[in-house]
């Protein structure tokens, strides 16, 4: 790998680590438009629970990972919600650049070998 | 605050449909897997973890869209401009199995239909309308952000329509289909010009900084010879 192409990384991956972990805690929280066109129909109370009506949402289940220590974007024992936030955030651009460009480096066309 | 559910949560679609779009989505990410090895060399495998990486940090970005409801980034497009579609099919795929796996969201049972609708029929409207409007729009930075941006539109309206037909195969509810179909495009309309405007920015950029890393402007070149372009 070049040199040039190592800063060009380095810098893409400062990008994506302020958007997921500082930028990130200005999002919007609403519901997404899937979820927003699942709810519609049905009335909820404080918690997010279903109280009545007829919509999408109405049979949907548990998470399997709910007690993932990274589930729903926090850090669970973190109370600090934009600390909690930042680090969930980038965990995951860590996570996601290092699985992906391992999978991708080892599945990679080795031109010189095969010449 | 009540944290909010992004992508298909569990029990939404019943489980033998879910079943089967698993099955699907592993047979296409297979081939992915197969054609992507043409065109993974040294300088596109680490830039193509940098692109899932970004999908990633993008997709908790949520924009508000309509009073009480937003919308985020899918990235189908963006990752078919930068690494092409195969790669970029699996970035999109990487993305969702994480955010399922650790961050619990996206159901479990529900990976195979957000995969095929996000990752699989996403990434191919945003690759055929990439690859048409590269055609007559100038390979350039300022050409590169309006294809994106009309892609990115189409490919979200694409995605979202995949769960319609996957509600309409095995949805545990039995809400109106047109509604639900014309609800659902609707929203998407709003989110695709959002993601169009993040996705239009992002490969401008690269292609200004850095345009031998930008995919499209390497391989869309010839219209007859796409196919053959790579392999040759």
């Amino acid at each position: 790998m070049s040199r040039k192409l190592g800063w060009f990384l380095a810098g893409g991956l400062l990008v994506a680590l302020l958007l997921a972990g500082v930028v990130s805690n200005f999002a919007s929280s609403s519901p997404d438009g899937l979820d927003a066109t699942a709810r519609e129909g049905c009335t909820f109370n404080a918690e997010g629970e279903i109280t009545g009506g007829h919509c999408i949402a109405q049979e949907e289940g548990e998470h399997q990972m709910s007690d993932s220590p990274l589930a729903d974007y926090g850090i669970r024992g973190v109370g600090n919600s934009f600390l909690s936030t930042f680090l969930a955030g980038t965990a995951g651009v860590l996570i996601t650049f290092g699985v992906g460009a391992g999978l991708f480096w080892m599945a990679r066309r080795r031109d010189k070998s095969e010449a | 605050m009540e944290t909010t559910a992004m992508h298909i949560a569990n029990g939404i679609v019943d489980g033998p449909v879910s079943a089967v779009f698993a099955v699907l989505a592993v047979a296409a990410l297979a081939v992915c897997v197969r054609k992507a090895r043409n065109d993974l060399d040294e300088r596109l495998a680490p830039m193509a973890g940098l692109v899932a990486a970004f999908i990633f940090a993008v997709q908790m970005l949520n924009f508000q869209v309509l009073p009480g409801v937003s919308g985020h980034l899918l990235g189908g497009t963006l990752a078919v401009i930068l690494v092409g579609p195969w790669v970029g099919a699996i970035c999109v795929s990487t993305v969702l199995i994480v955010q399922c796996l650790l961050f619990a969201d996206g159901g479990l049972t529900a990976i195979g239909l957000n995969i095929t609708n996000m990752a699989l029929l996403g990434t191919a409207a945003g690759y055929l309308l990439v690859a048409g409007l590269l055609r007559v729009l100038p390979r350039n930075a300022k050409g590169l952000a309006v294809t994106a941006f009309i892609a990115s539109v189409v490919s979200v309206v694409v995605a979202s329509q995949g769960f319609v037909l996957e509600y309409a195969l095995g949805g545990t509810t039995d809400l109106s289909l047109p509604w639900v179909s014309g609800t659902m495009a609707g929203v998407h309309v709003l989110i695709g010009i959002g993601e169009g405007l993040i996705a239009a920015t992002t490969v401008a950029t690269v292609a200004r900084v850095r345009p031998d890393l930008v995919y499209a402007l390497r391989h869309f070149r010839k219209p007859a010879v796409v196919e053959q372009e790579v392999t040759a």
